[in-house]
């Protein structure tokens, strides 16, 4: 771990307990107000083919699981189940807070923490759960399904993705900027699954987004971003080379239009946008991940969605504009985990909404009552009683019968009626 | 059996998957009209083709025509009609929230792939199809080769009657559907055997496709002691029902095997004989085993000579005619392959307990089965089956009939299984729920945005604990103070 000064360590496990606790409180009272709601057995229509008859569908645990979470949002929920949570340890200070504190206010016989890099995690993939949950990138979320596999383990995968923002001209500037700036530099410094990771808009609208971006950028980190205690670092020094490896391509150092300061020393990188960077750089074809923001240019506003097409699912998709036909095409033309509109990161906090991926950017989904879905198995129940014996569905089989269940089965009362008396007698 | 020739080769298979993944990008397979349209084509074929349908059947599992009317055509054409009737309401959005527009959308999943299974060759694939296409998918299709009749009469019918662009079945033996599984799909949904099952999930990680298994099981019924007469019979042609009209016992949601008390078990074989040769007068009134292979494997069960040697009725067998009769032990060895194995035949073993209440015991330390049934009218014991044990589904007094129930979901647990289709839940196997949110550009907070203070950190904690009275009282500059959580 690169050594890095006091300020910028506060300022990371200070917003992180902040989050951890309006995290957990929002999600966690969710959940405990409407956990009753959740558990209660559904009932449902039985069909009158199985007259009489009464059947539901009922919430069971589905038994011990797996829950190995990233690095940047490191707090999961989880329902009635026994848990192994095994927190990321690219943030080992947040990793050994969990460790520590969450045994103190949960049942620790059924809810533990492990701790530990690759070796760890790959033993824990060894054993059979009956769920498991990871969140992280594409890479590892391969290797996660493929050890479950063995065992037939279900699996939610909350994967990365390059999540786009389209921009349209009609759109109120300030507001937009600040909203885009919240979402992909006060959010881990970009360090976020669902962090916007770069903007498609108009050439004629291009620079006056960019000059608003400044603008709002200047207001929330002022005009020396690497000594402003707001702006995250980047967690460690792997993905500060890598970054700067995206930076330094030479297509795409030329590029920068704001920002691109970098301090080695303490792992940060300045607020950074780049105009028009080539469609095959690295910047462009890898998840960010970080403070680099590249603009890219289209003719029309329309030829967004072709791009974003071209491209493998995000997790999200944003949108700007006032329009509302635009809105529908975008909404209707483009696959995404969740779509924002006029916003940035906030359908994250919508507890009735369903957050995960599609495609590359995951499988499955959580937040509210869908983690409860998630971490529970639908238990059909259907009770029958032995009155209405229908003859017609055993052997000896005759024509008789076979009239008797097509009627049956085509919700002829009639027949119906016929099959709970008997019909035919006497077989 | 003889393997059919795989479809081309691996360049073929390629192309097939290029040609429908582009299919669906052209947004045709998204269109109501055209999903509405594929269901009643489904449904057309059904009553037009009936007849074929009945010959393929009997040709590669010798059934009976009722019993695959009943449980194969029959039950087809009633949920492709309640598909039909809810598709719309499936598709609309829900507004979940408010004050911003918030909806959850439910958009087609892309391409799927069904592999189906041989022992409801029709049923076992298009059940699955008509939901992927109601979710608005293109869908191909890779029937079982075992149940060749049955794959070759949907490879010719089903360009007739659908989208023969968006739906293709390629027909082949297991190394067609690895060819397959190399390629990316939206989906995949897999009935068969967990071996299999494994493989299909392990190739499928490598593109992060999502899965589901609907695997076997060993299903238990467990029999109360019933004291009318009456009632009691109607169980017994329940459990006969379940196990031998049933494709022979050769299904995943056939009771395999009985529980009941020890006490009890002489009354209960006494009516499973006597109903036995009341329902099946007529050898055809059974389908057969499927072939050598699955024959051999039954034989073997029997072989063991413990097990043999707990046979009460019937163990008759002839590899000719590919037939074994239906079959009851009593108290075979636990540890005997008949079991510990799925059975998949019309061998019964009766395994008694002291009293119903240990069968809950019986059950804890066993693979979670697609289905527990229960024969009671105890209303303590009913609940706690649903409490103490873990299964795809429970069904009382009855068995299999769960199959056709669209409003319940029908899918495994554990062993048995992941992922759950039928009815409404079919459709969402097969669709992306999209959350959408549209914000208005009017409404700000300033205190999302850094720099950040404690006044900001105040007015974020009552924003998520949903304090709106605090929340405004903030904006307007009072209420300073909050109380921690």
């Amino acid at each position: 771990m690169a050594a890095r000064g006091g300020v910028g360590v506060e300022a990371d496990v200070a917003a992180l307990r902040a989050q951890f606790a309006a995290g957990r409180t929002r999600g966690a009272e969710f959940a405990l107000k409407n956990l009753k709601k959740w558990m209660k057995p559904q009932k449902v229509s039985a069909s009158l083919m199985t007259f009489p008859s009464t059947a539901m569908v009922t919430a069971e645990p589905l038994g011990v699981v797996l829950v190995i979470s990233a690095w940047n949002y490191p707090f999961s929920i989880a329902a009635g189940n026994a848990v192994v949570l095994k927190p990321s340890e690219v943030a080992p200070a947040t990793s050994s807070l969990l460790a520590e504190l969450l045994p103190q206010y949960v049942d620790s016989t059924c809810i533990k923490v492990v701790e530990g890099g690759v070796a760890e995690t790959t033993a824990l993939l060894e054993q059979k759960w009956d769920k498991i949950f990871y969140t992280g990138n594409g890479k590892i979320g391969r290797i996660v399904m493929a050890s479950a596999a063995k065992h037939l383990t279900p699996v939610v995968l909350e994967l990365g993705g390059k999540c786009p923002v389209v921009v349209d001209s009609n759109v109120d500037l300030h507001v937009t900027a600040k909203r885009i700036a919240a979402g992909k530099w006060g959010c881990n410094n970009g360090q976020a699954c669902i962090s916007p990771d770069f903007i498609i808009t108009t050439k004629s609208f291009a620079p006056k987004l960019l000059e608003a971006l400044g603008k709002v950028l200047e207001k929330f980190y002022g005009d020396e971003p690497l000594r402003s205690s707001d702006l995250s670092r980047i967690v460690n020094s792997n993905h500060f080379n890598r970054l700067k490896k995206l930076m330094d391509d030479e297509n795409v150092s030329d590029k920068i239009v704001f920002g691109g300061q970098r301090d080695e020393h303490q792992l940060k990188i300045a607020p950074t946008i780049f105009m028009d960077v080539p469609l095959d750089s690295g910047i462009m074809k890898e998840e960010i991940f970080g403070p680099l923001l590249p603009i890219i240019t289209v003719d029309k506003i329309h030829e967004s969605f072709a791009l974003i097409n071209s491209m493998t699912k995000p997790l999200a998709a944003y949108l700007f504009t006032k329009d509302s036909k635009l809105q529908e095409q975008y909404e209707a033309g483009i696959s995404a985990g969740g779509m924002l509109v006029n916003d940035t990161v906030v359908h994250l906090t919508n507890q009735y909404l369903p957050f995960g991926g599609v495609g590359e950017s995951g499988i499955g989904a959580y937040h509210g009552s869908f983690s409860f879905e998630a971490f529970s198995h639908k238990k059909a129940v259907l009770v029958r009683g032995f009155a209405g014996e229908a003859a017609a569905r055993y052997p000896p089989y005759s024509t008789a019968k076979l009239k008797i269940l097509r009627g049956v089965l085509k919700g002829n009362l009639g027949s119906m009626i016929q099959a709970i008396l008997g019909f035919p007698r006497g077989k | 059996m003889e393997e059919k020739p795989q479809n081309g080769g691996s360049f073929c298979l390629g192309g097939l998957v290029a040609g429908v993944r582009e299919v669906h990008e052209s947004g045709r397979t998204k269109e109501m009209e055209w999903r509405q349209a594929q269901i009643r084509g489904l449904i057309r074929m059904l009553t037009e083709e009936e007849d074929a349908v009945f010959d393929a059947l009997h040709e590669d599992l010798g059934k009976h025509r009722v019993e695959s009317f009943r449980d194969e055509v029959g039950n087809l054409v009633k949920s492709f009609r309640n598909t039909l009737q809810n598709l719309k309401k499936w598709a609309d959005t829900p507004l979940i929230s408010f004050p911003c527009n918030a909806m959850v959308v439910p958009e087609p999943i892309g391409v799927v792939l069904i592999f189906s299974c041989w022992n409801l060759p029709l049923g076992l694939a298009l059940e699955p199809l008509s939901g992927a296409l109601a979710a608005g998918n293109a869908v191909v299709l890779k029937p079982s080769e075992l149940a060749p009749s049955t794959a070759a009469f949907l490879a010719a019918n089903l360009p007739k009657y659908l989208d023969a662009k968006a739906v293709k079945i390629v027909q082949g033996g297991p190394e067609v559907g690895e060819g397959l599984m190399e390629h990316r799909w939206d989906k995949v949904l897999f009935t068969g055997n967990a071996r299999v099952g494994r493989i299909i999930m392990t190739k499928a990680a490598k593109h992060l496709t999502p899965v589901a298994l609907e695997l076997g099981s060993k299903c238990p019924c467990i029999v109360d002691r019933i004291n009318s007469k009456w009632e009691c019979q109607v169980a017994v042609n329940r459990i006969v029902g379940a196990k031998w009209s049933t494709c022979a016992g050769q299904a995943c949601i056939a009771i395999d095997y009985i529980l009941v008390e020890e006490q009890f078990a002489p009354i209960l074989i006494e009516l499973l004989v006597s109903t036995l040769e009341r329902f099946f007068t007529k050898p055809e009134y059974m389908a057969r085993i499927l072939n050598e292979k699955h024959f051999d494997r039954l034989a073997n069960l029997l072989a063991d000579h413990r097990v043999a040697s707990s046979i009460v009725h019937g163990g008759g067998a002839n590899r000719k005619t590919l037939t074994i009769e239906p079959t009851i032990l009593l108290d075979p060895p636990l540890d005997s392959d008949i079991m510990t194995e799925e059975i998949f035949g019309p061998l019964l073993p009766i395994i008694t307990v002291k009293k119903t209440e240990d069968c809950l015991a019986f059950l804890k330390p066993k693979p979670k089965p697609l289905a527990i049934y229960a024969f009671t009218k105890d209303e303590k014991l009913k609940q706690r089956i649903i409490a103490e044990t873990s299964s795809g589904c429970v069904t009382f007094n009855d068995a299999i009939v769960q199959y056709g129930l669209d409003t319940v979901p029908f899918g495994g647990i554990g062993a048995s299984g992941f992922g759950q289709y039928h009815g409404k839940y079919t459709f969402e196997l097969f669709s992306h729920r999209k959350a959408v949110i549209k914000r208005s550009l009017w409404v700000e907070f300033m205190f999302r945005y850094p720099p950040w203070d404690e006044y900001r950190m105040r007015m974020l904690r009552r924003a998520f604990r949903f304090d709106y009275v605090s929340l405004v009282l903030g904006l307007l500059g009072l209420r300073q103070h909050d109380f921690k959580f």
